[in-house]
């Protein structure tokens, strides 16, 4: 299973939270809560307040790395567990919950063990961490979930949601979740991903007074600004074709490989009936019939072989599915710069006719035809009071736009920084441990391949026996 | 393999006394038949005689190279296009010591009709025996090329099978027809003349070996009867397998030239990775290549072996069924006589020359198929060790490949 790339967070990667451009829309928090709640908001208003002040963060010393979740504390995904309840709408529900343990790690010194916390999660809670996450911290490639449903299958492979062996691959991939979540420099600083890990009543309320769901772009907005944005940055609309491409040579290599576990399969297993037919043939020969008889025994354990070998394989399938999804979460990030660079225009745009009205008001020139022009043609000059009123409306929204844009702009540049930070640990992540995925696959070739030589060698004994 | 230990005995007495088989052979022949066992260097070996069959069968082949007196190859197969047909002919050459021979060398061509016909001759000449069989006519999978070199190839082999079985058998490899196959410019000639006189003998040739049902099988021909029913039976269920597997294994190969590019595709889009990535396309495109030799050998080394042993399964039990017609013949004239003349102990001698054929033919029919279970054995031992060796080659090529790429992935140190 992928291990989140111990060595490749760089340590110019920002700890705090650049604030979000939509920031200003956040409602207050307002009624009453439960006091440790209220704590809890207060830690997260302070965060931002924080954010405010350091508006171009400066750079974190390598504590960052050190900081970290993962060094402080043992996480894991115990065991998972059907169960069975009533969802909201009161309809009996099957789901599977997952036992999340912690530990803290003391201090050489103290040398004791920490006791271990645990509490159950269920996969939708995984889920609502996740989009807290990404909408929270739009310019980090936040790990993904494993997939929700079996995909690339092979036909052997059940694509039951409540299966074992799926049940099993999910647990392994949610762990990689928690762990690559809690060794991010950003990201395993945040509050709710604690509060995930150590407490489970009240989490969900915990995590919907954040707003963070109003912080959310729509969709549609997003795609207006794929296509409207004038001037998009080179390197995004690079990083943004290349998940593009990513996305799609990984879900091909997944559907391929998916088809040549189908077929290697079924050679293996067709070669098993030799199993059968060699001892039933050995039955009638004197000579030749026990090599017959134990060559046909050999045939059976090759047949067999192939089962732990397409197993181990999934493990290798999973980690491609794991970078499948990753592809996703890079789209996400340039997404988000888009739309920033599309607010950023439009906020131009506005800027600069509102300057030109301005000018037309004050010149008395209209320069484009305008139903204004029109009107004050017909019905005559509004008076010279009415006018410098206008002005100075015009003159204080324009200002007002100054301001904004300025802000956008600082805005802007601080989020490609520190997108393009995570960016750049994020490739890190990826290189190794991609790397180390080929090498494990590798391995698992070449032992597969010794296997074959190794029962073919028996069988060939046998053989020489007859 | 000759085993002139196990025959020879049957041998000396097989031609004289199995007289309505060589009707259709001319008298001389004949003679010459029954002069066979004695000078001939087929007897020279005897002194082998002395070490057991086992290490016989286990010496390896110098032995007989250096007894063996007659070579015949089936090599360079070429493509005839006339007017009328388009057909392949094989040279045949022969190379003997044997007086039956005039000359030390001969090379004639011959197409599959030639091989047909000669089959058919040893057949109605050597009832007793057991004839090898010959590739089919016509392929049953699909429409095949016939024209194509693998299937040519595949025939080929098969045919050079054929006349060696035939070379190696102690009798049937001094029949006159096998003489003049080797030998004739012209076979046709002697076709022609074949066919004549099997129009005037066929009928009586029928009338001779039906019209008698054998009421039971001796226990030791029942017994080679049902070791052949389940050989043949399992000898298709092998081949049905090894059809599939190699059509797995053809499946298996398409995905996996799919495969191997899609991770030159990636390569194409990553920096650091990029080597890596076409180290596996290349290394899969490795195993691509291994595979298809692998199906490659199995489709031409393994499945013909497999469809000669069923179809010689084949000619082992019609060889049975006319014995048990021989016998059949031999029981029913008996009886007739005892009803007739229950006084009379003196058995006539047509009935008496019926016994002595039967006898005949089951020394024949056993001494063959003692040779024909050895050859199995080893034919069987070197085929199914020949399928594990191509296996096992596979799999040290796929493994070179594999391993060859892992430095590649290693080379790097990583970044931290």
């Amino acid at each position: 299973m992928a291990r989140p790339g111990p060595g490749s967070a760089p340590a110019r990667s920002a700890a705090a939270e650049p604030p979000s451009p939509m920031e200003s829309t956040e409602p207050e928090p307002s009624g009453s809560r439960p006091e440790e709640e209220e704590e809890e908001e207060e830690e997260e208003e302070e965060e931002e307040e924080e954010d405010e002040s350091i508006l171009s963060p400066p750079e974190q010393p390598l504590a960052a790395m050190e900081d970290c979740l993962a060094k402080k504390m043992e996480i894991t995904v115990s065991e998972a567990e059907k169960r069975t309840g009533r969802n909201a709408m009161n309809i009996q529900e099957t789901y599977t919950a997952y036992l999340i343990e912690t530990r803290a790690v003391e201090s050489q010194s103290e040398g004791q063990c920490a006791p271990v916390e645990s509490l159950w999660r269920r996969y939708s809670e995984f889920e609502l961490l996740r989009n807290y996450l990404s909408v929270t911290y739009p310019h980090i490639v936040v790990p993904p979930l494993p997939e929700k449903r079996a995909d690339f299958v092979w036909h052997k492979l059940s694509a039951d949601n409540m299966d074992p062996d799926f049940v099993e691959r999910r647990r392994i991939g949610l762990e990689n979740f928690l762990l690559r979540v809690a060794s991010h420099p950003v990201l395993c600083q945040d509050k709710i991903f604690y509060a995930f890990l150590m407490q489970e009543g009240g989490w969900k309320e915990m995590v919907n007074e954040t707003g963070f769901q109003l912080k959310a772009d729509s969709r549609l907005k997003a795609l207006n600004a794929t296509f409207r944005v004038k001037n998009p940055d080179k390197r995004f609309t690079e990083l943004k074709h290349y998940s593009d491409e990513l996305q799609s040579v990984i879900s091909h290599l997944l559907r391929v490989r998916a088809r040549v576990a189908d077929r290697l399969y079924g050679v293996y297993k067709v070669h098993g009936n030799y199993g059968r037919v060699f001892s039933e043939w050995s039955a009638i020969e004197k000579e030749m019939g026990d090599g017959l008889q134990s060559a046909g025994h050999h045939m059976d354990v090759y047949a067999a072989s192939i089962d732990d070998i397409l197993e181990e394989e999934e493990h290798y399938a999973d980690q491609l599915k794991e970078y499948l999804f990753y592809a996703e979460a890079l789209r996400a990030v340039c997404r988000k710069h888009e739309l920033m660079q599309y607010d950023l225009e439009m906020a131009a745009q506005d800027l600069t006719s509102k300057k030109q009205q301005c000018e037309e008001l004050a010149t008395g020139t209209v320069r484009t035809f305008s139903l204004k022009g029109m009107t004050s043609k017909l019905f005559g000059q509004e008076t010279p009071e009415q006018r410098e009123a206008k002005i100075k409306v015009l003159e204080e929204q324009i200002q007002e736009g100054e301001e904004q844009l300025k802000s956008k702009n600082l805005e802007g540049r601080d989020f490609v920084k520190s997108a393009w930070a995570d960016i750049e640990r994020f490739k890190e992540q990826k290189n190794h441990d991609l790397k180390e995925a080929l090498i494990s696959y590798a391995v698992m070739q070449i032992s597969m391949c010794k296997k074959g030589i190794q029962v073919w060698t028996n069988a060939k004994e046998c053989f020489s026996k007859m | 393999m000759p085993h002139p230990l196990a025959t020879s005995s049957s041998e000396e007495m097989g031609p004289a006394l199995t007289p309505s088989p060589d009707l259709l052979l001319p008298r001389s022949i004949a003679d010459k038949d029954l002069s066979l066992p004695n000078g001939t260097p087929v007897d020279t070996s005897s002194p082998a005689s002395s070490s057991s069959l086992l290490n016989r069968l286990q010496l390896d082949d110098d032995l007989d190279v250096e007894t063996r007196d007659l070579f015949v190859t089936v090599d360079d197969p070429k493509k005839h296009v006339c007017t009328m047909e388009t057909y392949i002919t094989y040279r045949v050459t022969t190379k003997t010591t044997r007086a039956e021979f005039d000359l030390p060398e001969y090379s004639v061509r011959r197409r599959y009709q030639d091989f047909d016909w000669l089959r058919n001759k040893l057949e109605e000449s050597q009832p007793t025996h057991l004839i090898p069989p010959l590739p089919e006519k016509f392929v049953v999978k699909g429409v095949v090329d016939r024209f194509s070199e693998e299937f040519v190839e595949t025939r080929r082999k098969a045919l050079d099978k054929f006349l060696k079985r035939i070379t190696d058998h102690p009798v049937l490899s001094f029949n006159e027809h096998f003489n003049i196959f080797l030998t004739a410019k012209d076979l046709n000639a002697y076709k022609k003349q074949g066919m004549a006189l099997l129009s005037k003998m066929g009928e009586s040739v029928k009338y001779v070996t039906g019209g008698y049902k054998l009421r039971s099988r001796p226990l030791e021909f029942a017994a080679i009867g049902d070791y052949l029913d389940t050989f043949s039976l399992k000898l298709g269920t092998i081949d049905r397998i090894a059809q599939r597997i190699i059509k797995e294994q053809l499946e298996y190969l398409v995905e996996l030239r799919e495969y191997g590019p899609v991770y030159s595709t990636w390569g194409g889009l990553e920096v650091e990775l990029s080597e890596p990535l076409e180290g596996v396309s290349a290394c899969i495109g490795n195993c691509c290549t291994a595979l298809e030799e692998l199906s490659e050998d199995m489709t031409e080394d393994f499945l013909p072996v497999l469809r000669e042993y069923i179809l010689y399964a084949e000619s082992m039990k019609n060889v049975l069924k006319k014995r048990d017609q021989v016998q059949a013949e031999y029981e029913a004239k008996l009886e007739a006589v005892v009803l007739k003349r229950e006084d009379r102990p003196k058995v006539p001698a047509d009935v008496e020359k019926c016994q002595d054929r039967v006898e005949c033919f089951n020394a024949d029919l056993k001494a063959d198929m003692e040779r024909w279970q050895n050859n199995k054995r080893q034919d069987f031992r070197q085929l199914l060790m020949g399928m594990a060796d191509k296996n096992i080659q596979y799999y040290e090529k796929c493994l070179t490949a594999w391993e060859s790429i892992i430095p590649l992935l290693q080379d790097k140190p990583e970044t931290k």
